[in-house]
């Protein structure tokens, strides 16, 4: 018998196996407690598993993770099941995001005691609970720009051959960040300096990631990012070439809540996972895994992520007017910059 | 007058079998190659029209040594068993495409057509597709382009080329053929399956087998020839 | 009637992406026609279908006017050292994920890039990459292989007394061009533009990175942030049948204009060298046109193969995740490659009997998967299916149906020439002689179809290798695939380990294409 002759009477059989193997039911004895994230959340190196392991220490609970894509699209999938949703709790909205996931009434309120909560703005929402948070930054090369921005008027007016790279607001976190960031600080004007700006903008990626790995190539000396960018440089790459800009007018901030659902059988569970992910030993997990900043002041935090600089102050859009106006500001956008 | 084909010692290996040629065929003839399948009778026209290149021997056209020179420049025609049209062309300009291809858009190549095409049968077809015609009538086209071209390539090699053709109508093939030898001056090399055919149009005839020409005679009398064990064996296969 | 139930089929899997997300939002309290009212007074959405069409369109006409040329140049070099690999070479970048395949051009022709680096050292400057010139390029580095691949195989179906009889009657290389190549090309040509122009209007990454703002964007960027960001299924699905409805039309205007099928051989003679090939002339011009196309393809692809080199290798290849992705994406491929090939296979033998242009409109149907959106099929699925969908098998299973049905009109390009050539030589006597079914397969078309049946085999492998997209909603964690490791490489600054996953990833793909055309693709008679 030939080789290739094996290989296509084997098609079915390994059809099979695989059909068999992904078919079997899970036996499962404890309770299970299934949380829907973001797909770097549960990825190896980030929060999850060391969460997931320091849950079930206690809980004599299974922990699952669904993850999906993103954010947006964890809210997206929640909204498409209704509910009959599988999900108990769910981590990794961000703020934006918690007004039209309330409005679904798929989420419960979290009952968690929230006075240990050391955020850089005010927070009280009783269904969203803060368990990250950071604030968006441009991120320049050292190398290829000594001279950074020292506010966001700089970087509106500055040389535009010196260009950023930025995300599309429609498809990417950081990129609505951005966007809210320029409405907070010019307001009415906001347009203008969109259009003042748009010869620095090298280009518009789909994600961070794309952008990311473009400014690491040396596309661009300057990306949009996060404040908590140069720590991962520094930490696990050991180089200081990679630095945060910080602006005289502020920050924009990201903070990543996360809900209990509504109806869930687990309710017990989802409130005591709600309340673990707040505790220090939760709070310490996440620096070096999500690379943002604990919630909590008393979390344990690398020294490079104390040596981080600090925006001064937080410009924070409240969620209901961001809610009703990102379609128009997003308009707004577009029409300055694609003409 | 020189012959129209000498062929000496035309060496030539396919696979396994080795193959060697003697031939003469004087201006004028029409001589038909029969034999088994895989005789070498395809493989002796490949080697005549340059499509093949022998390992040694001399293959003289019209009293010049072809050995060496493309297909393009022996004074020969070929008509395949299939495939002698371009399809997307029409019957004139598959049939100009016989001249010079320099020259096909020029006055004198459209009268060529036209004419060769009336001689063929096909009066009035230059702009028919070539895809529209019947099997018979694209092996007719074929037959007008190696006309065109007898003034410059008086050798016809006729590869089975009527093979897909029922008997009557292979027959009335043949005799075109036969009518256009003698008035263009033709000369005919036929590779068949069909001794009939061979007895029908060729005066001489040829029996190829295990890659040699075993016997050549007048057609008659090779087919009627009972000393030869392979040439017996083949027609009492027929 | 297999061919039937393979239409129905298909139609039914691509009704179910789009109807019940526009029944979710007939459910909303916006309804149908304010909807469309808006979509068809919206400035910004016309801007976009200009830009979506016009850039595809350009694109096209650059991807596959450089490969006639290149397919000339390999249908004439049949022997060269090399030549099999850059075959191989020239599948790569399809099977590239859109983000590893920018990468590598900026890695070329980037600021900080290689020839940016010859252009700098000469004194020069680079002119930017960003912009509608970016968007072409990397839409020529992704298709104009693949349409060079595809133009050589129909140019590989003359038969050989074409060859010989062009040889007798002295044809020069410009009647060679005239009489054979040409008609032969312009035949297959409209099919491969199609299916271009398609894969260049859904282009969603590529756009956006290299596009340089939102001017240059797709339709593809409405109907996410219609689907994802507004959650608005109606208008999600009435910008998908707005895509589609664009498409469509496209490729009727397509079939409309492609000259009808003529069986061209039956089988290649023995002698098949083309007269154009020992000339000076054309030797030089190929040489060029060979090393060229080598080079616009392979320096990219040998910054991805640098890059990769550079990447922490063990860290990567230690590493469980790897290989744990590795079996995910090879189960996947276990998966999808049947399935496309029996909907393929399908679609063109079930419809051999049929009057041409039923035929065509059967094998057309083979093209809708590009025409609509992964995005909407994907999440009209997940409606449908939700009440599974937390079984990973059902995750698995949704995976494998939406990748097999964006590779069909892959594996439909790679084998409707060959069957029906095949069809045409032994329809016939297959008919006579009682033969079908099963049978017919086993005996006549599996042995006579081998080859494209490998080629047909080798593109979905390679494909469901790759990024598909749209299975994001499906949440299979523990059954991520290559692509899926990657990108979360690349969500959290581990660009060096994305860049050796993308070496990883390459090789693969390349393994793969050359295991199943060498291994279940040889043809015992060569």
């Amino acid at each position: 018998m030939t080789k290739s002759n094996l290989s296509f009477r084997l098609f079915p059989v390994l059809l099979g196996l695989a059909l068999i193997g992904t078919a079997l039911p899970a036996v499962a004895q404890k309770p299970e407690l299934t949380v829907y994230t973001y797909s770097g959340f549960a990825a190896k190196w980030g929060p999850g598993p060391a969460l997931k392991a320091g849950f079930e220490e206690t809980c004599g609970c299974t922990l699952s993770y669904v993850a999906v894509d993103d954010g947006v699209a964890l809210l997206t999938r929640v909204r498409l099941e209704g509910a009959s949703t599988k999900a108990d709790v769910v981590v990794g909205l961000d703020q934006n995001l918690t007004v039209e996931a309330a409005a679904t009434g798929l989420f419960a309120p979290h009952g968690v005691e929230t006075k240990s909560l050391a955020l850089p703005v005010a927070w009280s929402d009783a269904t969203f609970l803060p368990f990250d948070h950071g604030a968006f930054a441009v991120i320049y090369d050292t190398k290829a720009l000594p001279q950074p921005p020292k506010s966001l008027k700089e970087l509106v007016e500055g040389d535009p051959k010196q260009k950023i790279i930025l995300q599309d607001p429609r498809t990417s976190t950081p990129g609505l960040g951005m966007l809210l960031w320029v409405k907070a600080v010019y307001g009415d004007q906001a347009p203008a300096a969109w259009a003042k700006l748009r010869g620095r903008i090298l280009t518009t990626t789909k994600s961070w990631g794309d952008a990311y790995s473009l400014f690491t190539k040396g596309e661009a000396p300057m990306v949009l990012s996060y404040t908590t960018s140069p720590a991962y440089h520094l930490i696990e790459e050991k180089s200081d070439r990679y630095a945060a800009a910080l602006f005289s007018e502020g920050h924009y901030p990201q903070i990543e809540v996360a809900a209990a659902v509504n109806g869930s059988k687990q309710a017990e569970l989802a409130q005591r996972f709600l309340a673990f992910l707040i505790t220090d030993k939760a709070q310490s997990i996440i620096p070096t895994t999500n690379w943002m900043f604990p919630v909590t002041a008393t979390a344990m935090q690398p020294e490079e992520f104390k040596t981080l600089p600090k925006p001064s102050k937080m410009l924070l859009l409240p969620g209901d007017q961001v809610a009703q106006n990102r379609k128009a500001w997003t308009d707004e956008w577009l029409k300055a910059l694609a003409q | 007058m020189t012959a129209a084909l000498e062929v000496q010692d035309l060496r030539f290996t396919f696979e396994t079998m080795a193959m060697r040629f003697d031939l003469t065929v004087a201006r004028g003839d029409f001589l038909a190659l029969i034999g088994p399948s895989g005789a070498g009778k395809s493989t002796l026209l490949n080697l005549i029209a340059g499509f093949e290149t022998p390992q040694s021997g001399s293959i003289r056209l019209l009293g010049q040594d072809v050995s060496n020179l493309p297909p393009a420049r022996r004074p020969v025609t070929t008509v395949f068993q299939d495939h002698n049209l371009f399809d997307h062309l029409d019957c004139g300009t598959n049939v100009r495409l016989g001249l010079l291809p320099a020259s096909i858009k020029n006055r004198a190549a459209h009268t060529a057509a036209i004419e060769a095409l009336e001689q063929v049968g096909l009066a009035g077809f230059e702009t028919r597709p070539a895809r529209d015609l019947s099997g018979g009538q694209r092996q007719r086209v074929a037959i007008a382009r190696a006309l065109v071209r007898a003034r410059i390539c008086p050798l016809l090699l006729l590869d089975e080329p009527f093979a897909a053709l029922g008997p009557a109508q292979r027959r009335e093939m043949l005799d075109l053929i036969d009518g256009l030898r003698h008035r263009y001056g033709l000369t005919v090399l036929l590779v068949s399956h069909h001794p009939d055919e061979a007895r029908h149009a060729a005066q001489r005839c040829a029996f190829l087998d295990a890659g040699q020409i075993v016997a050549l005679d007048e057609t008659a009398t090779l087919l009627a020839r009972t000393d030869l064990p392979g040439l017996t064996a083949y027609l009492g296969d027929v | 009637m297999p061919a039937l139930a393979c239409a129905l089929i298909l139609l039914a899997a691509l009704g179910a992406g789009i109807g019940p997300v526009l029944a979710l939002g007939m459910g909303s309290e916006r309804g149908v026609g304010a909807s469309l009212s808006a979509l068809w007074g919206d400035a910004y959405l016309r801007q976009v279908i200009l830009f979506t069409l016009g850039q595809a369109a350009l694109s096209t006409l650059l991807a596959v006017v450089g490969a006639v040329p290149v397919a000339r140049a390999l249908a004439r070099r049949q022997a060269f050292l090399g030549r099999g690999l850059l075959l191989h070479l020239l599948a790569v970048p399809l099977l590239l994920p859109a983000l590893v395949g920018v990468l590598a051009l900026v890695t070329l022709y980037g600021q900080k890039g290689w020839i940016a680096g010859i252009v700098r050292a000469l004194g020069g400057e680079m002119p930017p990459l960003y912009g509608l010139g970016g968007i072409l390029l990397a839409h020529t580095f992704f298709n104009l292989p693949l349409a060079a691949r595809l133009l050589l195989r129909a140019l590989e179906t003359v038969p050989g007394e074409s060859w010989r009889l062009s040889a007798q009657l002295g044809f020069s290389p410009g009647h060679v061009w005239r009489f054979i190549d040409r008609p032969v090309i312009l035949r297959a040509l409209p099919a491969i533009a199609a299916l271009v122009f398609l894969l260049c209007a859904g282009s969603f990454t590529i756009v956006l990175a290299l596009g340089g703002g939102p001017g240059a964007t797709t339709l593809e960027v409405a109907l996410y942030e219609a689907l994802r960001l507004d959650f608005d299924p109606t208008r999600a699905a009435l910008l998908a049948l707005l895509q589609t409805g664009l498409c469509l039309t496209i490729g009727a205007l397509v079939l409309r204009f492609t000259p009808p099928t003529v069986p061209l051989s039956l089988g290649p003679g023995r002698w098949a060298t083309r007269p154009d090939v020992a000339l000076l002339r054309t030797r030089l011009t190929d040489g060029a046109t060979i090393l060229l196309a080598a080079l616009f393809v392979g320096l990219p692809i040998v910054g991805i193969i640098v890059a990769g080199l550079r990447g922490p290798m063990a860290r990567v290849l230690l590493d469980p995740d790897l290989w744990v992705a590795l079996a995910n994406s090879l189960k996947l491929i276990g998966f999808t490659t049947p399935l496309t090939l029996l909907l393929a296979g399908g679609l063109l033998l079930g419809a051999r009997r049929l009057p041409e242009r039923a035929r065509q409109r059967l094998a057309g149907l083979g093209i809708l998967p590009l025409a609509l959106p992964p995005i909407v099929i994907g999440t009209g699925w997940f409606i449908l299916f939700r009440p599974l969908v937390l079984a990973p098998w059902v995750a698995i299973a949704l995976t494998a149906a939406l990748t097999a049905l964006m590779a069909l009109p892959y594996a439909l390009r790679a084998l409707a020439p060959a069957v029906i050539e095949a069809a045409a030589r032994h329809d016939r006597l297959c008919r006579a002689l009682g033969v079908t079914g099963w049978q017919r397969f086993r005996l006549i078309d599996f042995p006579s179809l081998r080859r494209p049946l490998a080629t047909a085999t080798a593109l979905t492998a390679a494909l469901s290798l790759g990024d598909l997209g749209a299975v994001a909603l499906f949440g299979a964690t523990e059954t991520a695939a290559l692509p899926a490791l990657l990108f979360s490489r690349m969500g959290s600054y581990r660009f060096d380990e994305a860049a050796v996953i993308a070496l990883f990833f390459l090789l693969v793909g390349l393994g793969l294409f050359w295991g199943i055309e060498k291994g279940f693709g040889y043809d015992r008679r060569a």
